[in-house]
């Protein structure tokens, strides 16, 4: 005890005679190893804390603070009592001592045990003996700590106080000027006024001594390391503001104000606190600002200079307007909300009737803002405003005024769709629906293309509004947009016309049932009267155009399944008429049938009756039209059917592929089991007009090639690859061995392209294992065997099989990939096959469009494709140095197709290491290599690596020499990259200005627009390069004195 | 005092923009040859106004009729509507769309700047100024008057 007492001695002493600051660290380790007390601490430091030099005094309340501010969870309460009436005492003390004094105070006011009392006591003597606004901003903010710590533990004790702690706080944060105590402050104020302190008569003051900062003006230091923003302050502020509706009185005049000012932040932030400010009040609170406050929103839209001050402005309209809504009425009191809006109405809707329709657009947008609030804002502002615009309507006839004014009905209606509270609420249009309806109809009748496409959206937001249109309406509307679709040719109209059917179509089904797919059916199925051919061959277009667009309607028409079973059989009929040719559909017009087919198979809600039809009906009817037209052959009529075209054959696999990919497991399974059932074994039994020959074979070699047949196989895969992951296969090794054989023996590219790829699709999804291996290397065994003796006929088949294995394996990071993918690296050098390895690359690193990819469900990992770069990047650059000269092309060709596909991230990340090929890559003769490794850096120059600064020179004597290639599409991409090399830092590429500007001459007067117009971009841009003016921003002063020189 | 109150014609009326050129299968043929046509140098002339953050388009000062190419004759006219008669700033603009024209075209054209007939009070000391290229070239050593030209032509999307 007598060795601590002496330790604890000279501890004091070294700390506050020898200034050494680390000692106090050192007693607050006593203290808290329970070495010696607090009290023990006390008696020791007596000597210097009744010194009659203030300075000792003050070293030794320091050290007394500092060990309390470490081990404060200690203290008795009797401690934390005896203690604050020291430090209340002290605070009386010299000022030099005040510091550690508040700092000690801090420290008690986290204690636990503080005695009850002990707060208040606290506060009143700060509050009475200190001026905090005097202090330094250490111990100002060592303040606010304390009231804030004390606000957390002690609420009841503080609210005991009264007013008086309000008019404390305001005293001491009167002036502040530090943003970091400002947080502090604002926090406090916050709490104040949310958690229910007594304002008293201290309210204004509150209010005038944090209001003062409004609004912010404050621009953090470039090296702030605080990381305060003039965001967070205003953030802060504003919850201190918004807070309470005592303030409205002050804080509406002082809002009405501010939006007077030049200062846009300031109007913006006016604004924005306007809007949170409403949302805490009621009416009664605004009722004396409401013209003030129109008066300056109507303003700021009406003369608007940014489009972020009108959306505020509407915004803050929208939320007074709902504020104003919420109030109850009684039965005295005048009714605030339609007084208000009596004001708007005013100084808005004549507007909307003025001739030259100048500020109908703001007037309309204030409108809605307002109409947008609730519903019975709505009502009021509807019932005002449409019978006026309707009348405008009908009396305008320039296009251009009624397509503005629809719009601005159109915009109406949408902002009221918002504003109502519930679906089945009745439409607040439904006293205009007549003149609605006749509107929206005129227009569509209006050969005015823009105009037509309002009236169309028009059209769908009106039936979006629940029971407001009749079903005669919705009939008039049907008739109205099949005759445009019929009829119109302009683009734009069509498309909208499209999907407004597509979107009434999914509100009203059954019209469209009966009206509209037999109308289009009727309408597709006609036969130009061109037998003889002296038609003119515009009118054959434009009936194509006609075909072209029904079969896009009955696509976007298919949403609801009731429409579905009535549309696909339709489609189905195309493709059946087409292929017995009894009418005369083009091969693109089926193409474009199987399109819709498909967008509905994506579309179409999933139930169980969609996919039952799709199970039933749609795929067992494809495979047998696709059979019967193998079967036929280019048999006995001469005449080929459509359906065994590689074009549609392709478009029914990804209608196959897309309707299989979302069936129903059990649906699925019965799918996949007739699939396989069909190709392995004939079974025709499940296929619809059943007339087939009873031994189909479909996957073996007939002794008579017959190519028709053999490409059949496209079908099996796009069934059986695309089914979930879940769903087994039956008959699975007969079947890969079955499509391996074929995909090795067959001479018809696309049946044995299509039988790797259905191997390679089949492979992805089979679970991993030892059957798997032994399958793997067995068909890598047979692959590399043909692959190695090079004058076997069947190398490209076996190549095929190859990279399509691999990409199935590399997708789901099989480890045998590499072997196969090492393989595709070595082929590279070969002398048939090189070139067909350097664009395998691209195979493997792109999506296929019908199997291995998400949407049929493959085992697909993320980020692949980099794992592959970074694995492989190494091998090929080692292979391209060993290469021989003439080999060297592959290897850039490998190389650009994989880079190209990897995400720009890792182009940037990984480009230092292949800048050299890359370069070396720009001189290669062949154009492909070119153009692609032009189309990887093209991005990569907008935030080139600084690798590539020090290639710059090399980099430019490359694209200028392509500027001149013979190619178009090298040249306008090589112009592009110089383009994009003129952002970099002035003094890197100033040096190359006169170089390119030259370089850049001949490109203008070339042969192709497209070559001129970006060698003009490129040109101007260059001609900026180090020039007066270049980028810097525009200053109106200086063009003025200018001027005057000139 | 704030930039807004020194505009000389602070709302003017804002046309409707032409729209993006639609590419032609021509335009995608290797061999074909495309002649320089009116609107592709009505394209090129997409110039900042100096007084406006708009384009020379929008505001209508020029327009495509007003824009004369014969590419075989190698000639380019090009005739401006200051937005009001008085436009200070017409030598501006005019010097403006003859350096992004030259700049632009090929060195074989005679390019010709002029203002509409009629829409300018002073209009021919203005063209005079244009066509005089001694001045032009005198103009552009004058890097204040440079830099006044380069930032009526830089692009936008920077």
């Amino acid at each position: 005890m007598a060795a601590d007492s002496s330790l604890l001695l000279s501890l004091v002493e070294e700390y506050v005679s020898g200034l050494q600051d680390s000692k106090a660290k050192d007693t607050a380790t006593g203290v808290k190893d329970g070495e010696f007390t607090v009290l023990q601490l006390v008696e020791a430091l007596g000597l210097s804390l009744t010194s009659s030099q203030p300075h000792t005094r003050a070293r030794g309340v320091q050290l007394l603070s500092e060990v309390l501010h470490e081990c404060y969870g200690n203290l008795t309460e009797r401690e934390v009592e005896v203690l604050i009436a020291f430090y209340e005492n002290r605070l009386k003390d010299h000022y030099v001592i005040t510091p550690s004094v508040l700092q000690g105070l801090r420290a008690l006011t986290k204690c636990a045990a503080l005695p009850p009392g002990s707060a208040v006591s606290m506060l009143r003597s700060l509050f009475q003996d200190v001026h905090v606004q005097s202090l330094m901003l250490a111990e100002r903010s060592c303040v606010y700590s304390m009231l804030i710590n004390l606000m957390e533990t002690r609420e009841a004790e503080l609210k005991g106080l009264g007013a008086d702690f309000v008019f404390g706080f305001v005293q001491s944060m009167d002036g502040e000027r530090d943003p970091r105590n400002l947080l502090l402050a604002f926090q406090i104020a916050k709490s104040i006024i949310h958690r229910g302190y007594d304002l008293g008569k201290f309210t204004e003051e509150l209010f005038e001594v944090t209001s003062c900062y409004f609004p912010i003006d404050f621009t953090p230091p470039s090296n702030d390391p605080h990381g305060i923003t003039k965001e967070d302050l205003i953030e802060a502020l504003r919850a201190v503001l918004s807070g309470t509706p005592k303030f409205a009185e002050f804080v509406l005049p002082l809002i009405i104000e501010k939006l007077d000012s030049d200062v846009q932040s300031a109007k913006l932030d006016s604004l924005q606190t306007l809007t949170s400010c409403v949302s805490q009040y009621e009416h009664k609170d605004l009722a004396e600002f409401l013209e003030g406050l129109w008066t300056s929103l109507r303003r700021e839209v009406f003369q608007t200079s940014s489009e972020r001050i009108e959306c505020a402005g509407l915004a803050a309209l929208t939320a007074l307007t709902s504020c104003l809504s919420r109030s109850v009425l009684n039965s005295d009191s005048e009714d605030s909300l339609s007084t208000f809006l009596d004001l708007v109405l005013t100084d808005c809707k004549h507007h909307l009737c003025e001739p030259d329709l100048k500020l109908v657009w703001p007037s309309a947008k204030l409108l809605q803002a307002a109409c947008s609030a609730s519903s019975r804002a709505s009502h009021i502002i509807t019932a005002a405003v449409m019978p006026a615009l309707v009348e405008q309507y009908s009396s305008r006839t320039q296009c251009s005024h009624r397509r503005t004014l629809l719009e601005v009905v159109l915009r109406f209606i949408q902002s009221v769709t918002s504003s109502q509270s519930s679906e089945n609420e009745e439409s607040m249009f439904l006293a205009f629906r007549q003149s609605l309806c006749d509107m929206v109809f005129s227009a569509l009748s209006e050969t005015n293309s823009s105009l037509q496409i309002t009236a169309t959206t028009t059209l769908t937001s009106l039936a979006q509004q629940t029971g407001l249109l009749l079903d005669a309406d919705i009939e008039l509307a049907v008739d109205h947009l099949t005759r445009l679709l019929l009829t119109e040719e302009d683009e734009k109209v069509s498309v909208a016309v499209v999907s407004c059917a597509g979107a009434l179509a999914e509100l009203h089904p059954t019209i469209f049932i009966s009206k509209f797919i037999p109308r289009l059916k009727k309408e597709m199925f006609s036969e130009p009267m061109d037998q003889d051919n002296n038609r003119e061959a515009s009118e054959k277009h434009s009936h194509h155009a006609v075909r072209q667009q029904c079969l896009s309607a009955l696509a976007a028409v298919s949403i609801r399944p009731s429409v579905v079973q009535e549309s696909t059989p339709v489609l189905l009929e195309v493709l059946s008429s087409a292929h017995a040719g009894s009418v005369g559909f083009s091969v693109e017009e089926v193409v474009l049938a199987c399109r819709s087919l498909q967008k509905i198979a994506e579309q179409v809600q999933d139930t169980e009756e969609t996919g039952r039809c799709f199970h039933e009906l749609i795929i067992p009817r494809l495979l047998s039209l696709a059979l019967q037209a193998a079967l036929q052959g280019e048999g006995s009529s001469g005449r080929r059917s459509p359906l065994v075209e590689e074009v549609v054959l392709s478009a029914v696999v990804s209608v196959i592929g897309t309707s299989c990919s979302r069936l129903q497991p059990k649906l699925a399974e019965q799918t996949a089991a007739r699939a396989v059932s069909l190709f392995l074994d004939g079974d025709v039994s499940f296929l619809p007009d059943n007339s087939f020959p009873s031994h189909i074979q479909l996957l073996k070699q007939p002794q008579r090639e017959s190519w028709s047949q053999l490409q059949m196989v496209c079908l099996l895969m796009g069934c059986v690859c695309s089914l979930p992951r879940s769903v087994a296969v039956p008959q699975i090794e007969q079947l890969l061995s079955q499509l391996e054989e074929m995909s090795c023996t067959c001479t018809h590219p696309l049946s044995y392209t299509s039988a790797a790829k259905c191997f390679a699709g089949l492979v992805n999804k089979q679970s991993q294992g030892d059957s798997l291996d032994s399958l793997i290397q067995r068909t890598m065994k047979r692959v590399c065997g043909e692959l190695d003796s090079t004058s076997s006929p069947t190398r490209s088949q076996a190549f095929t099989l190859m990279i399509w294995v691999a990409k199935g394996l590399l997708l789901r990071y099989h480890p045998l990939s590499t072997a196969l993918t090492d393989k595709l690296f070595s082929l590279l050098d070969d002398a048939d096959l090189g070139s067909m390895a350097a664009e395998g690359f691209s195979l493997l690193m792109s999506d296929s469009a019908d199997v291995l990819n998400r949407g049929c469900h493959a085992d697909l990992r993320i980020m692949y494709r980099q794992r592959f770069f970074s694995e492989n990047s190494a091998k090929l650059v080692q292979g391209f140095n060993a290469a021989p000269q003439e080999k060297k092309s592959n290897y850039l060709k490998a190389l650009s197709n994989i880079v190209n596909k990897l995400p720009k991230q890792v182009q940037i990340t990984e480009l230092p290491a292949l800048l050299n090929l890359l370069l070396e890559a720009l001189s290669c003769p062949d154009q492909g290599v070119q153009l692609s490794t032009l189309s990887c850096l093209e991005p990569v120059l907008i935030d080139p690596p600084p690798a590539l600064i020090q290639q710059l020179e090399a980099l430019f004597s490359r694209l200028l020499a392509l500027v001149s290639s013979p190619t178009m599409s090298v040249k306008i991409t090589s112009l592009r990259c110089i383009h994009a090399l003129s952002r970099l830092p002035t003094h890197e590429i100033f040096p190359f200005r006169a170089r390119v500007l030259k370089a850049l001459a001949r490109p203008l007067d070339d042969k192709k627009r497209r070559v001129r117009s970006e060698a003009v971009l490129a040109r101007g841009e260059w001609y900026l390069v180090g020039s007066p003016g270049g980028s810097c921003l525009y200053s109106h002063e200086r063009t003025n004195e200018n001027l005057e020189q000139h | 005092m704030s930039a807004g109150s020194r505009l000389e014609n602070a709302n003017p009326t804002i046309f409707q923009r032409s729209g993006e050129r639609l590419l032609t299968a021509t335009e995608e043929d290797e061999d074909a040859h495309d002649p320089i046509d009116d609107r592709e140098i009505f394209d090129i002339l997409s110039i900042n106004d100096p007084e406006h953050p708009l384009s020379l388009e929008d505001l209508n000062v020029v327009e495509q009729v007003r824009v004369k190419v014969d590419d075989a004759e190698s000639s380019v006219g090009v005739e401006f509507t200051p937005t009001i008669p008085h436009c200070s700033m017409a030598t501006l603009i005019g010097l403006s769309i003859k350096v992004k024209l030259l700049r632009s075209l090929p060195d074989r054209f005679k390019i010709d700047v002029q203002i509409t007939p009629g829409s300018h009070a002073s209009e021919e000391a203005v063209n005079k100024q244009l066509a005089d290229k001694e001045r032009v070239a005198a103009a552009l050593e004058n890097s204040s008057l440079l830099e006044v030209v380069n930032q009526c032509l830089t692009s936008r999307s920077i």
